[in-house]
């Protein structure tokens, strides 16, 4: 082959690549001196960018609320594009750390990111906190002892309370819905173990592969089924096909549907239209709480960036708000790594959106006080969360003895949890 | 292009002692953080010497050279962390699995060339990636697999690097000694004339397959390498932008140079992390790069210059 069709071949693969290939970073730098300086790495390219820009939305928020200073410091904050890509993030992980000599990390979305990243810090002692990266084995089986989940909860935790409240609205049989990796499996199998050992009966489970363009088949599976209810974990345009597709088919106001957080989270209703009305879900955070700490947050994001926040906006801004309080508790010492770790597992998030006080298990997971909530429409006609019931303390465990919990192996897409009977 | 292949036949130590001068220097002027670049400028290089092999001195481009190269950081680090087992053992299975992997991908791809071969080994690459993604139970799906560190011998990023380095010469000696070979001359052949190498009597097919599956072996050693380094494997290493920047970086240094690799990786590293420190639109000043080097190199880098040397020479000895 010469040249020429060298590069006519080599030209058609680059084409189709030229620009995912690569991530895209920036850095924020605010005043110099004897600053603290912390590292946020957040998706800005590829496919999660969206949920990325709100992480640095949210935790800079906080930041600027603060006028950029903590217990008399200044706080520097440098921001690193991980474009989704483990890869990726390892190399601004240390670009982070070892160039610009950050004192503690902060971020990442997906959670193989948050794991490449977890496993480098493992080695060098680093502070990293991750309030969104869910991969339940970081608070469990593998845990590390620097990598601390602040205002951040395990994939399977949330789902339960709403398995519970299933049982309670009289459903027998539920089929489930999920995409197909390991935060798919996780809260799927969260909700698909307390479902079965409270008596229901779980009638299927579907896996759709991330990026499904049409819903179609898996929903003509669901419509057969004669089932009372479905779970569904979807994010990203998933979400929005699936709900849409759902309505478009028939089947909304037949069989109810029941959502991981995720689901209906403002990332996803934002853009949606009556098709996501009435849909159910769980989570610790509710955008349509009347909470009035809630809404004095809700209130200040959507002045300050023009859009109700997200859970990933409202994790950063109370992750920062957590680890600045304890930055103020130690008077602005963190030169003691474990002292300031100790600290922050024992610290307790006050003054947070939440609007109640958040604390940690022994494992290192907050326990927070769970929503089941509803998609209805706000007084200005857009759609958000509203709170139809509370469960008081849900932490990692649900209602099962860690130890015996832990002994078992990590949810797969094998391994649901599901009690036979 | 003669000229060029010439100047190298002859001075293959050269470029290594300049090699070795330049990278071995480092350690002590740089931060952890640029010798941590400058290691992973090493390991790509080989994987880029992989692929200018075949694409360079056999004429077919492959895409699925970084799904071969992510098979052996998957085996490494399986073997090291899920496994229990040692890391030489584990590095030994990695290389073999890349191996016997381009082994399996030359016997489908061997017998097409130009775009299909392109598409083929692309295919091949992919399925790799979702095999990777999907069997979750042993590669770990989406989260990848994490590490369980390098053996204490080599664990300082200076140590390794030294290894690295003294790793990635010794190959690239082999392989410069490979495609000058007269196994390299018949690849040349087959490049230009397919058809004039076969009346002569030579199996284009059976050459292909040997020298895919040899440059697997190279992709492998790599692999290994990446896999002690990062102490991490998820899909993305195997994934196709893998393979596509591995043939940017040949494109960039100069296909068919070898040496060009090491010009290559380190542009395209470089770029990606200097570059991007300074401006939010740093892509678009690689786009930019991409084109002006096609236009006015597209030898690539190292074959502009000795294009520039052969002619200044040239001048010189006619005045």
């Amino acid at each position: 082959m010469d040249r020429r069709t060298f590069l006519k071949h080599s030209g058609l693969a680059l084409a189709a690549t030229a620009t995912s290939a690569f991530p895209m970073p920036h850095i924020a730098r605010a005043q110099a001196g004897k600053a603290i300086r912390i590292g946020l790495m957040a998706p800005l390219s590829g496919v999660v960018a969206a949920g990325g820009k709100e992480i640095v939305e949210g935790f800079n928020m906080y930041w600027e609320e603060k006028g950029n200073q903590i217990a008399g410091r200044p706080v520097e904050v440098v921001v690193e594009d991980d474009a989704g890509n483990p890869d990726t993030a390892l190399q601004k992980a240390r670009r982070l750390v070892e160039q610009e000599n950050v004192d503690f990390l902060f971020g990442n979305l997906l959670a193989n990111t948050g794991l490449a990243v977890a496993n480098y810090v493992r080695g060098n002692g680093v502070p990293y906190f991750i309030p969104v990266i869910a991969a339940d084995d970081l608070t469990q089986r593998q845990r590390v002892k620097n990598v601390i989940r602040v205002a951040g909860y395990t994939a399977s935790q949330m789902p339960r309370p709403l398995a519970d409240w299933a049982l309670k609205q009289g459903y027998k049989r539920i089929a489930t819905i999920s995409q197909d990796y390991t935060f798919g499996h996780e809260q799927c199998a969260g909700f698909s173990q307390v479902f079965t050992e409270g008596g229901g009966t779980i009638v299927g489970q579907l896996w759709n592969p991330l990026n499904t363009a049409d819903f179609s088949p898996y929903i003509g599976q669901l419509g057969s089924m004669n089932i009372d209810a479905i779970f569904t974990m979807e994010l990203g345009a998933d979400a929005s096909r699936f709900m849409k597709q759902y309505s478009d088919f028939g089947l909304k106001g037949q069989i109810p549907l029941l959502g991981a957080q995720n689901f209906t989270d403002q990332s996803v209703i934002r853009t949606s239209g009556p098709e996501c009305e009435g849909i159910v879900s769980s989570a610790h955070f509710a955008e349509g709480s009347d909470n009035p700490e809630t809404q004095k947050f809700v209130k200040a994001y959507s002045e300050k960036y023009g859009k109700l926040p997200s859970l990933y906006g409202f994790s950063h801004y109370s992750g920062a708000l957590w680890v600045g309080q304890v930055i103020e508790g130690l008077k602005g010492d963190i030169s003691n790594r474990d002292k300031f770790l100790d600290a922050v597992l024992n610290s307790e998030l006050t003054n947070s959106p939440l609007g109640r006080p958040v604390r940690f298990d022994d494992y290192g997971n907050p326990i927070y006080d769970v929503y089941i909530r509803k998609v209805v429409k706000n007084a200005e006609g857009k759609y958000w969360n509203v709170p139809i019931e509370t469960y008081p303390s849900v932490s990692q465990f649900w209602t099962y003895d860690p130890k015996e919990y832990l002994a078992k192996p990590p949810f797969s897409r094998d391994n649901q949890g599901i009690k036979k009977t | 292009m003669a000229s060029a292949i010439t100047s190298v036949r002859h001075s293959p130590l050269a470029f290594i002692v300049v090699l070795a001068a330049i990278f071995g220097a480092l350690p002590p002027l740089v931060s952890t953080y640029e010798l941590s670049l400058a290691n992973e400028v090493l390991i790509f290089a080989l994987l880029v010497m992989s692929i200018d092999v075949l694409a360079g001195y056999a004429g077919r481009v492959s895409l699925g050279h970084g799904a071969i190269f992510g098979i052996s950081t998957y085996v490494v680090i399986y073997w090291t962390t899920i496994m229990g087992g040692s890391p030489w053992v584990g590095c030994f299975l990695g290389i073999l699995a890349a191996t016997f992997a381009a082994g399996v991908f030359a016997l489908l791809a061997a017998r097409v060339g130009g775009v299909y071969f392109l598409l083929l080994t692309l295919a091949l690459g992919m399925i790799v990636w979702g095999v990777c993604l999907r069997w979750t139970s042993v590669t770990g799906g989406e989260n990848g697999i994490r590490g369980s560190g390098r053996p204490d011998i080599i664990a300082d990023p200076t140590v390794f690097y030294y290894v690295t380095l003294a790793v990635v010469l010794a190959l690239t000696v082999i392989i410069w000694r490979f495609v000058h070979s007269p196994f390299g001359l018949t690849l040349r052949g087959i490049r230009d004339s397919e058809s004039r190498m076969r009346s002569l009597g030579y199996g284009a097919a059976t050459h292909i397959f040997l020298a895919f599956t040899i440059t697997g072996l190279f992709a492998g050693v790599a692999g290994a390498l990446y896999a002690l380094f990062n102490d991490f494997v998820s899909p993305s290493t195997v994934q196709l932008a893998q393979s596509v920047e591995g043939l940017l970086m040949a494109i960039i240094g100069g296909i068919g140079t070898l040496f060009g690799s090491f010009i290559g990786a380190a542009a395209i590293i470089l770029l990606e992390n200097f570059v991007s420190q300074y401006t939010e639109r740093w892509q678009m000043i690689l786009g930019l790069t991409f084109i002006g080097a096609m236009i006015f190199a597209p030898e690539g880098i190292l074959g502009a210059l000795r294009k520039l040397f052969a002619r200044s020479s040239s001048r010189q000895t006619k005045s």
